[in-house]
């Protein structure tokens, strides 16, 4: 195995505790207690180790980063280590107070979660009564407190048609960006796939109405846009490649290539508390098992897109496969293909569609 | 035009790498050295014919080809909303 290059991110996730309950949150369905959370200490050692080696961005997430009672120590911890600190939150437990504590400790930048554009589609899908009416005052004591703000709205069949709506509302709220995520099938959204899938013709009408919207918003506000699980014709490219930019660290300390890979059977995951972020970065098995494209089967060797989209997501392919060393299974030219095509009919069709599993502790 | 960069932006340097990055909301652009010594010198209070005669001036060069390296760079920046205007 050639080394590495340094990775460029680290998501920290802090704790699995959240206020909301949103039925699409990338969490794994065995959620992380708190006693097994790592201790403010660990996570002074694992900053300082991420900035070693070579990592710059660091990204303080969950659950919500906020339920962690030593936030600011922790991004003061972060700060001090010298990487560049982004809170993903959804707003519920940031005072005034707590926010100035933070700038102060040298947060960089805010990225505040948008369950939706109107207070009851906001508050039915985040399970989370006057959550939005909280969220909309915090995104005020953001900038007023003159930190960036990024929306990042979670976009599915219920609220696909509110697009427009939530990008002024953003731009409203004084983002200079908005991510424009269509769901994730991970986690907890596996389980709303018939309520949460958009249909053909939703995407179809959201590719054209996202060019346009950049046209608009131009100069004011940036769109990035993540499109929508199953309907392309070939995958993304998971991370930028598996265990070439990123690693995820979960509440617990193991140290993952993405954010929902313990979904995966067979990968063996390290603690940080066993070993060196480094060390575990350059030889864990579960960073060596999909690196690079030497493991790839066919179709995908032989193909032109190798070193576009390394073969897809691993996730992906164990969930609808049953295989994670499978071409994804979106891929055209995967023997899965029309699996997920008949998936896609069966999930957009089903009449109990606005059901939701909330996200919960088991 | 006198540039600044936006809140959350800023230089750092990175001793893994051996080179200078600009960091900014989800993004991290590493910078080779022209670009670096036009962003050292953006501070919101010299404004771009300052920034260019400077630049003149430290590496010998004449001021007419820097300016357009300069405003294409400081453009693009502006336009992914990393850097902004002070007399706009
Ligand atoms: S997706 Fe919703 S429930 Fe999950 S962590 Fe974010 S705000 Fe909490
Ligand atoms: S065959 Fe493999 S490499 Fe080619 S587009 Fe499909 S997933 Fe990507």
């Amino acid at each position: 195995m050639p080394e590495p290059n340094p990775p460029i991110a680290l998501l920290a996730e802090l704790t699995h505790r959240c206020p909301l309950m949103c039925p699409y949150c990338s969490n794994p369905l065995e959620l992380v207690q708190k006693q097994q959370e790592l201790t403010t200490d660990t996570w002074t050692r694992v900053f300082r180790e991420a900035a070693d080696i070579g990592v710059l961005q660091l990204h303080l997430s969950g659950g919500e980063p906020a339920s962690r009672r030593d936030i600011v120590e922790l991004t003061a911890a972060a700060h001090a280590a010298g990487l560049y600190t982004n809170l993903i939150t959804s707003g519920i437990g940031l005072t005034q107070a707590r926010l100035a504590a933070l700038v102060n400790a040298g947060l960089d930048h805010v990225q505040l979660s948008l369950q939706g554009a109107r207070p009851e589609m906001a508050d039915r899908i985040g399970g989370y009564k006057g959550g939005y009416d909280r969220k909309m005052r915090v995104a005020e004591l953001v900038t007023d407190a003159g930190l960036p703000l990024t929306l990042n709205a979670v976009m599915h069949r219920q609220n696909l048609a509110d697009l427009g709506q939530t990008l002024d509302l953003a731009l409203s709220m004084g983002a200079r960006r908005i991510e424009v995520a269509c769901v994730q099938f991970h986690g907890w959204a596996t389980r709303n796939r018939a309520s949460l899938l958009p249909t053909e013709s939703q995407v179809e009408q959201l590719k054209k109405d996202i060019a346009i919207a950049r046209d608009t918003y131009r100069n004011r506000m940036a769109i990035d846009f993540v499109p929508p699980d199953y309907y392309s014709d070939f995958p993304k490219a998971c991370m930028g490649g598996w265990g070439s930019t990123g690693l995820v660290v979960s509440p617990a300390g193991q140290v993952m290539p993405c954010h929902a890979a313990d979904s995966i059977p067979g990968l063996a995951f390290e603690s940080v508390a066993d070993r060196h972020l480094g060390e575990i970065w350059r030889s864990s098995h579960a960073f060596n098992a999909y690196r690079g494209t030497d493991w790839l089967p066919q179709p995908c060797q032989s193909c032109e897109r190798r070193d576009v989209d390394f073969g897809g997501c691993r996730c992906q392919a164990a969930a609808l496969a049953a295989d994670p060393g499978a071409t994804d299974p979106v891929c055209r030219k995967s023997p899965y293909r029309p699996k997920v095509d008949a998936m896609i009919e069966d999930m957009t069709s089903r009449a109990s569609a606005s059901d939701l599993t909330y996200r919960k502790f088991g | 035009m006198t540039p600044y960069l936006l809140s959350g932006v800023r230089l750092h340097f990175d001793k893994v790498r051996n080179t200078n990055v600009l960091l900014a909301p989800e993004r991290a652009l590493m910078l080779d050295g022209v670009s670096y010594e036009i962003l050292r010198r953006v501070d919101g209070i010299q404004s771009v014919v300052e920034i260019v005669e400077d630049l003149a001036r430290a590496f010998d060069a004449p001021a007419e080809v820097i300016r357009g390296d300069v405003d294409a760079f400081l453009n693009d920046l502006k336009t992914q909303l990393l850097v902004g205007d002070r007399d706009a």
